[in-house]
């Protein structure tokens, strides 16, 4: 009999019988969709974290200068490594302005320091905003366009004149429908001049990156987000990747000099990148990664069980049209492929129902939750291969019997 | 060629089965030769040894001792598979509870050993229609047997036994399941396959009015031939 034959009366029978079909592939169905859907989420959490996530959040080309580590990567920290961190001496300002003048000066410097404090503007509200500290190079950095208004210039650095650029979602929030620019809002009960309103910085993860007041450092906001002098980070941008290594070095060297360390000694400071994060969520998607094969596996086990299941009672049902088959000429062979097919059609009819709903699932996980999807096409490979592989496994013995049944028997069969 | 004709030809043939510990011989030694367009009745009370001789003749079995030469090949020695090319192109079966597939169309079930023959599905389908035409169903090729009578569906049978144009109709109580009218009915096709086509047909029954309508009439008994007699119709 040809495959084609074989093919056509596997689907015959799998339509004949939907409820038992659908309930025989339900196994290769749920380990199929939980492959696709899974590796559809990290696959987007990938491209997300290396595409956008860095980029945004970090910059490009971009490292910042801390005293300590913010995040930590790996191995949580022993109570005397936390304390010895504890201990390390805070960025000054003065620090910003030593590597200023003397870094290369194709490496944009500024300096960054953040809190979360309330906002006042009339009668409206904001009890928790995230206002910022900044060097005019603040912008050029993190490339922040200005929609409206302007940003400060060095002399409303240089003397510390109460201004703000408010971020977009800032903007909305209390001046809905007005034009924010040259009003007043209070940042910890003092009041700062609007000079400027960002454009829309995006989203990740859900998150808004609207939500921001930037002043300069110099103004009163210095008293809100450090002590007198200190500075949360020194931010350095190259021009590309070699020219951040080089800064990094210069840098490096600047700061042990400031800070007296001798040859052998550690660094009491902190250098954070982008590679800091991808290197943390590279982590994590390894251990996912890990630990996906085996939650597939059990379930595409459990599924070519109730597939052989399926197929051994097919087997004895059908032990009677076995024996017409054979006695009209059937070979061994037709017998075997006749139900191996419908094992893996059943299988592979499983598998590419879970491809459509694992993808559904991840889209609507994306449409849903901040977690971005992106479908693979090596994940929808694999799966068609596992549906294939499981059919043909499960289906091996119930089909061999069913090959070697005798004839005569079977014709007799009731 | 073989210039007599020789179509079945068994030389002392035997079948045993263990039950257990106990040996039971079905056939002690049947000597049997029916040549080409014969139509022979196989009679015997039941325990005879007819249904297994039956099954030796249409290679469904294998027998434990002697030779069996079919159309001039010997398939005693035969593989599984060899026998069911065998079975493929030599023999139409009919049997006394149709054996046709449920689910499947009168043209389908007709077309199923040409399926295992290899053949092409644009003359499948012509020469299933063909058969079934010729056992009169021809307005009947997309009934599924469920939605036949008793009659019609051994009519499907038949033409599904004709349509690959065997060396020998092996018929196996063909009216057991049928009333008397159609009985009657069936065996004119099986007298009309015979005499226009020259037809080779053996048919087992335990029916004398059956038997009546073939030309020679084999009787078993005890696993060994104990009559064998020409008939006039």
């Amino acid at each position: 009999m040809p495959l084609f034959e074989a093919v056509r009366l596997a689907f015959g029978m799998i339509r004949a019988q939907k409820l038992k079909s659908f309930f025989s592939l339900i196994g290769a169905f749920i380990g199929v969709t939980f492959l696709i859907g899974v590796v559809t989420i990290v696959n987007g959490m990938d491209r997300y974290m290396k595409e956008d996530f860095a980029g945004k959040l970090f910059g490009v080309n971009t490292f910042t200068l801390r005293y300590r580590p913010f995040v930590h990567v790996g191995e949580e920290p022993s109570r005397e490594e936390r304390r010895a961190l504890q201990r390390r001496p805070r960025l000054k300002i003065a620090d910003y302005e030593a590597l200023s003048s003397e870094l290369d000066p194709r490496f944009l410097v500024g300096v960054e320091s953040m809190n979360q404090v309330e906002a006042v503007v009339g009668t409206k509200r904001s009890r928790s905003i995230e206002v910022r500290g900044v060097s005019e190079s603040y912008f050029r950095i993190k490339k922040i366009d200005i929609a409206e208004g302007r940003v400060f210039s060095q002399p409303e650095v240089e003397h510390g004149a109460n201004v703000v650029v408010i971020g977009s979602e800032v903007a909305e929030k209390f001046f809905e429908g007005l034009n924010p620019i040259g009003r007043t809002i209070r940042v910890a009960d003092f009041p700062y001049r609007i000079i400027g309103v960002a454009a829309s910085q995006g989203k990740i993860f859900g998150f808004s990156l609207d939500k921001f007041i930037i002043a300069p450092y110099t103004s009163q906001i210095e008293r809100v987000v450090n002590p007198h002098l200190v500075v949360d980070g020194i931010i350095v941008r190259a021009p590309d990747i070699p020219g951040m290594h080089e800064a990094r070095t210069q840098v490096e060297a600047i700061m042990r000099m400031r800070r007296h360390l001798r040859p052998g000694q550690e660094n009491n400071f902190h250098f954070e990148t982008a590679d800091d994060v991808l290197s943390f969520w590279a982590s994590i998607s390894r251990i996912l990664y890990t630990a996906l094969p085996a939650l597939v596996g059990i379930s595409l086990v459990v599924g070519g069980i109730v597939i052989m299941n399926i197929m051994l009672m097919a087997v004895s049902e059908r032990t009677r049209e076995i024996g017409i088959r054979k006695a009209l000429g059937a070979r061994r062979r037709d017998i075997l492929r006749q139900f191996l097919v419908e094992a893996t059609a059943l299988s592979t009819l499983g598998a590419a129902l879970g491809i459509l709903f694992g993808i559904g699932l991840a889209y609507l996980v994306d449409a849903t939750t901040p977690l971005p999807a992106s479908v693979s096409a090596g994940s929808i490979l694999v799966a068609v291969f596992l549906g294939v592989g499981v059919g043909v496994v499960s289906g091996v013995y119930p089909a061999t019997r069913a090959a070697r049944l005798d004839p005569v028997a079977a014709l007799r069969f009731e | 060629m073989n210039q007599n004709h020789v179509l079945i030809r068994t030389e002392a043939l035997t079948r045993d089965y263990e039950m257990g510990v106990e040996v039971v011989r079905a056939l002690r030694g049947v000597d049997l030769e029916i040549q080409r367009s014969e139509y022979v009745a196989i009679m015997g009370p039941s325990g005879s040894g007819k249904s297994t001789l039956m099954n030796l003749i249409g290679c469904l079995d294998t027998p434990s001792g002697g030779k069996y030469w079919l159309n001039g090949l010997e398939v005693s020695q035969m593989s599984d598979d060899e026998l069911a090319r065998i079975r493929n192109k030599e023999i139409g079966f009919v049997f006394q509870t149709f054996n046709l597939l449920p689910r499947a169309t009168s043209l389908h079930n007709v077309e199923l050993p040409l399926i295992y023959g290899g053949v092409n599905a644009k003359d499948r389908r012509d020469r299933a229609a063909a058969a079934l035409e010729s056992c009169g169903l021809g307005d009947r090729m997309g009934h599924k047997p469920s939605e036949l009578s008793g009659g019609q569906r051994q009519r499907v049978a038949i033409a599904r036994a004709l349509v690959t144009e065997p060396s020998i109709i092996l018929a196996d109580e063909p009216t057991g399941n049928l009333d008397s009218m159609t009985s009657e009915e069936i065996m004119k096709v099986f007298a009309d396959i015979n005499e226009r086509r020259g037809q080779t047909i053996v048919m087992v029954t335990h029916e004398h009015d059956i038997a009546a309508h073939a030309r020679r009439v084999v009787m078993l008994h005890d696993g060994k031939i104990s009559s064998d007699r020409q008939q006039t119709a």
